[in-house]
């Protein structure tokens, strides 16, 4: 199944890098997203954006999953030639992630 | 001044915001103060850019059309409005809301706070934080502005001024800074200011917490999002906080759309810098306490850092961006022809050229399928940008068969990196400017 069928994201920006911030729509789901939506895979999903380091935060009060992805955003929001400058549709990508 | 709870709310959550929604709280909802955080990271260098230009512009273009709608609701539900509108030139804002303050017949007094401006201090040999390559190398550096934090708009607060306008601040502190001054908190006790700086980073937003940036039909869905409202958080001295919007005002607010918003830019959950604090989400939790209700307390923080962020703003040269569009059979390989052709043509200027296909469908036989070549480039003057359209252009005649509705544009970019200054280069001061005094 695609991750969009239990998991919801929200995308966010500062400089180069875009945050992916991941959460299951029902908390059991937290432990399964925890478990095989590691690092490496969003990386390789996004391979073709995320060129640089991608770090993992685990919040389990939030059930949340924060992904830091470094070079996300072709340089940065400014000078990016990139038509979605922000990255605000990684979010949506990554929940095409198959699970 | 003491209090058990306050409420505050958010009236825009960037420079474009919708001002309904604003307008709403302050006559509706019953609140202490409004908040409107109208700064991304390269409007003030814009707003340098026209100051430069004019030396009474700079501030937000939207500042007077804003206030000619909230003011007179504020002033007459009595609401503190305090905003960083006053982007690039805070001071020419305030001389432009005390005008209209006095064509509205209204009373009351501008608080501005200066002294985020620091182009004067800044040392153009020093790296900045994203490459390491020295800031003055970059471009011509056009502006350079601390983040101030809460603590720079306690003077001004302490005015009793109605109306309070900033440059650069940190979004949060926008926030903080009338919660501390509300409730008596002290801005060094590293867990008054994690309660508030969190719901500062809550609020910034406005509508990303009450279901904008969120709606997903069928599986996420938002009622009423036409007609979407502002939120606003009743905080108690304890820091914590109730999340919520006006009843009758479309969106949401429940767990999932603050916990969205809870993480939103955050690239260190364990250690999130403000001026005022270094917050840790970790021990954050939000329950829901009613219908559109949200309890948000458990904000841990440590001791602030003793330097203030400093966003550099440089010419980074024209932006050129053109499109064609292609349809029908065999769209998307007539597209990359075209990426492949203007690639090849520009490949002598030695610019960053980044030439893509937009759209998926052109590989299906269809009548509708349709996918659009989108050729971007950044260019050091606008003579080459033009250079980049034309060629795009003028694939009309040049290029494979059916490509239609080209649209070109060039802009010129503003590019923005970040370094630090020690907060004693950094001396913010307050501006108190009298509407009354030209009744007289």
């Amino acid at each position: 199944m695609l991750l969009h069928e239990i998991a919801h994201c929200r995308a966010g920006d500062k400089g180069d890098i875009s945050t992916l911030s991941l959460f299951p729509h029902d908390d059991a789901d937290y432990e399964l997203l925890r478990r095989e939506i590691t690092a490496d895979r969003v990386r390789a999903h996004l391979a073709e954006r995320v060129r640089g380091e991608v770090l993992r935060y685990e919040l389990p009060l939030l059930c949340a999953l924060q992904f830091v992805c470094h070079q996300a955003l072709d340089g940065g929001v400014t000078t990016s030639l990139a038509l979605d400058t922000h990255g605000k549709t990684l979010s949506s990508r990554l929940l095409a992630l198959v699970v | 001044m003491n209090a058990a709870t306050t409420r505050i709310g958010s009236g825009a959550g960037f420079a474009g915001d919708r001002i309904e929604p604003a307008v709403a709280l302050a006559e509706h909802a019953g609140l202490d103060d409004l908040v409107l955080e109208c700064l991304a990271e390269r409007t003030i260098a814009l707003g340098q850019r026209r100051r430069l230009a004019d030396p009474d512009l700079g501030y937000d273009p939207r500042l007077r059309a804003r206030f000619e709608r909230l003011l007179p609701v504020a002033a007459r539900r009595g609401v503190r409005v305090l905003t960083n509108m006053g982007a690039a030139n805070p001071l020419a804002a305030g001389e432009v809301t005390r005008a209209l303050l006095r064509e509205h017949r209204l009373p009351g007094r501008v608080a501005v706070v200066t002294g985020d401006d620091v182009l004067a201090e800044l040392d153009l040999a020093a790296p900045a934080w994203e490459d390491g390559i020295a800031l003055g190398e970059h471009g011509e550096v056009v502006s350079a502005n601390a983040y101030l934090g809460a603590d720079a708009l306690l003077p001004a607060l302490a005015t009793g001024a109605p109306v309070v306008l900033t440059g650069r601040v940190a979004d949060p502190s926008l926030f903080l800074a009338p919660l501390a001054h509300r409730l008596g908190w002290d801005l060094a006790d590293p867990e008054q200011a994690a309660a508030g700086t969190l719901v500062g980073h809550l609020l910034e937003c406005a509508g990303q917490v009450t279901g904008g940036y969120f709606a997903d039909p069928g599986v996420k869905d938002v009622p009423g999002l036409a007609d979407l409202g502002f939120p606003y958080a009743d905080v108690a001295g304890d820091g914590a906080a109730v999340l919520g919007k006006l009843d009758g005002t479309g969106g949401a607010v429940n767990r999932a759309t603050v916990r969205e918003q809870l993480l939103y830019e955050v690239t260190d959950p364990t250690g999130y810098r403000t001026p005022d604090v270094v917050l840790d989400f970790r021990s954050v939790h939000a329950t829901e306490t009613g219908p559109d209700q949200v309890r948000i307390a458990g904000a841990r923080g440590r001791t602030r850092p003793g330097e203030l962020k400093v966003s550099v703003g440089y010419r980074a040269g024209h932006r050129a961006e053109a499109e064609i569009t292609y349809a029908g059979p065999n769209a998307a390989r007539r597209a990359r022809l075209a990426a492949d052709v203007v690639t090849e043509r520009l490949g002598g200027t030695g610019l960053r050229v980044r030439a893509e296909v937009l759209g998926r469908l052109g590989d299906t036989p269809s009548a509708e399928a349709e996918c659009r070549l989108r050729v971007a480039a950044l260019a050091p003057d606008a003579d080459q940008a033009d250079l980049v359209c034309h060629e795009v252009e003028s694939l009309y005649t040049n290029g494979p068969a059916g490509g239609g509705g080209v649209r070109t544009t060039v802009q010129d970019v503003i590019g923005i990196v970040s370094t630090s200054l020690p907060r004693e280069l950094v001396h913010p001061q307050v501006t108190l400017l009298e509407a009354d005094d030209a009744a007289a």
